[in-house]
């Protein structure tokens, strides 16, 4: 229970502070830095193709299919298991509720305890490839790993809680809580990032190409 | 101290039929988790029980564990049971007093040494001997005292049993509980505030039966009764899973007794028998009559935030947190862009331009 108070007390707000300050910082000065100024004509209007770009660069396609199905079907699957799990269990919107006020309709236990197994497989298959696969091995830094672990974490120590593997379970709960703020200290600090940055960039790309009036 | 008659004898001149004792041999131990080929085996050993004697020493309690055990209705089984121990001293329940009840456990402890049990409820003040006392001695001497000649030492209550709320934060007594103090002989804790009787007539059971002490979980707690969390016995679990909850303790799924973790149910955290065996006789228990589990039977259960609220929501004010994290981020950030800003502007400022009259002969 000391534990879990401390997890729950000053480990909490450490690690929301760390989360915060470090993305909007970042943020803020990536955007700052801006882009240089094209003296050339525009060719066509940015905007329309900026929103496109985030929306295919979002959505499988047959040619991504055939070129990267391991990495598609993979990386698909462990970002909705992750965030089914993160977002849609009652006691994760719970948590949220209590500390902000916002709510919204969860999952059945059920469904978020399989889409929890679906996100853990695929990470463990996404590191199986990750390894298996020379090229990709190749460019992997010890951040890759650091990122897999920290984004593991939470997942199998949720399910250890949830499924009473772990006891006593305030221990448990502990330890999953411990883990989510890793994840939040490491996150501005680390490609974590790109869940915030991924459609900047992307809107970035499209709006480029929109200008040159070329297809992105 | 009548150590004449046995238990069996006991209860029949109490009109209790055999039947209703085997019943309650066999619920033992269902409770107990044992197969039914031992409740001949139970029954047989508990009438054949010689009453033991128990020294019942009440610290920095409430009574409310005592109140428990003895307002069970009688006449239970269990009830006659807890009547039929040798109940040597107890300040609540014995006529006598002064130095005649401080005489009565000290001849129990001296006619029974190494058998007889020693009951606790309440915790122990370190911070000043004075703060609890009985007949002068200070209550740490007294357990001391008691337990140096004792069979085993059972915790009835979560004062007992992990200091409870004379413990709670800031602890103004220094109070610890008997495990704290007590290290040379077996201590098995009965937890709850206040503990379901049942647990503890099943806990005496099995010192008669087998003469052993039960399967303890990593408090110390009888695992056959503190083994599942009341989550995973909950009568409304199935509502938790389908996600239907009650939002106040008067609306529309209150009524429909949806789960209550929303309001604070501390059931997934706690280990007790209260879904199995429930209250008054098996007539209700706090989640079946509309109000979550305060999770009283787990250390430090006072000081887990408010009862109304789940578990693992943050304790501290975290959208003045965040507010005070946005501000720094800001600041931080446009900092570190004016700073990059000021870079660039230095960088282009310094930048030499070269034309190719620069160049020179020695390029070509």
């Amino acid at each position: 229970m000391d534990l879990l108070a401390w997890v729950r007390g000053p480990a909490f707000d450490a690690a929301l502070a760390i989360f915060i300050v470090g993305v909007i910082w970042r943020l803020i000065e990536l955007l700052m830095l801006g882009r240089g100024v094209s003296l050339a004509e525009p060719r066509g209007p940015e905007f329309p193709a900026g929103l496109r770009t985030i929306v295919l660069r979002s959505w499988p396609s047959a040619a991504k299919l055939k070129t990267g199905a391991t990495t598609l079907v993979l990386g698909y699957g462990f970002h909705i298991g992750f965030f089914v799990g993160l977002l849609l269990f009652v006691p994760h919107i719970e948590l949220v509720h209590a500390t902000f006020g916002l709510r919204w309709p969860g999952l059945p236990t059920p469904l978020v305890d399989a889409a929890t197994v679906v996100g853990i497989v695929a990470l463990l298959a996404a590191l199986a490839h990750r390894l298996s696969h020379p090229v990709i091995r190749f460019l992997s830094t010890s951040q890759d790993y650091l990122v897999w672990v920290a984004t593991l974490l939470p997942l199998v120590t949720g399910y250890l809680a949830f499924h009473r593997i772990v006891n006593p379970y305030p221990l448990a709960l502990s330890i999953h809580i411990l883990c989510v703020e890793l994840l939040m200290v490491i996150f501005p600090f680390t490609k974590l990032m790109h869940a915030f940055t991924l459609f900047i960039a992307r809107w970035y790309n499209g709006a480029i190409a929109g200008r040159r009036g070329v297809q992105s | 101290m009548a150590q004449s008659k046995t238990l069996g004898e006991r209860l029949q001149s109490h009109g209790v039929s055999r039947r209703g004792f085997l019943k309650f041999c066999a619920a033992t131990a269902s409770l107990m988790a044992l197969p039914p080929s031992m409740i001949p085996a139970i029954a047989a050993a508990l009438e054949k029980a010689r009453r033991p004697s128990v020294i019942w020493l009440s610290f920095q309690e409430c009574t409310g564990c005592t109140e428990s055990l003895t307002r069970s209705h009688t006449p239970t089984i269990e009830g006659l049971i807890f009547d039929h121990i040798s109940l040597d001293y107890h300040h609540t329940l014995q006529a006598a007093a002064g130095d005649a009840a401080e005489a009565a456990r000290k001849a129990a402890m001296q006619e029974n040494e190494g058998q007889y049990l020693v009951v606790v409820d309440g915790s122990i003040p370190l911070g000043n001997p004075g703060f609890s006392t009985i007949a002068g001695v200070s209550n740490v001497d007294m357990l001391k005292e008691t337990v140096a000649g004792a069979k085993a030492v059972i915790a009835v209550g979560t004062c007992a049993s992990f200091g409870g709320i004379p413990h709670a934060y800031p602890n103004p007594t220094g109070a610890v509980s008997v495990s704290d103090l007590v290290k040379d002989k077996p201590v098995i804790n009965v937890s709850g505030c206040p503990p379901v009787p049942v647990v503890i007539t099943g806990v005496l059971s099995q010192l008669l039966t087998f003469g052993t002490l039960p399967e303890l979980d990593h408090y110390g707690r009888p695992l056959a009764f503190f083994g599942q969390s009341i989550h995973d016995r909950c009568y409304r679990r199935p509502f938790y899973d389908k996600g239907l909850f009650a939002e106040t303790f008067d609306d529309e799924g209150a009524r429909k007794g949806w789960c209550l973790y929303r309001l604070g149910c501390k059931g997934p955290m706690t280990y007790n028998a209260c879904a199995t065996a429930k209250w008054n006789e098996g007539t209700s228990w706090p989640v079946e009559s509309g109000h979550g589990c305060l999770g009283c039977s787990e250390p430090d259960f006072w000081d887990a935030g408010s009862f109304y609220k789940s578990l693992s929501v943050p304790t501290g004010d975290v959208a003045r947190n965040a507010g005070y994290a946005v501000a720094a981020g800001v600041a931080l950030g446009a900092a570190a862009g004016a700073l990059n800003r000021a870079k660039r502007a230095g960088a282009i400022k310094r930048h030499e331009k070269v034309n190719v009259d620069d160049l020179g002969d020695d390029q070509g």
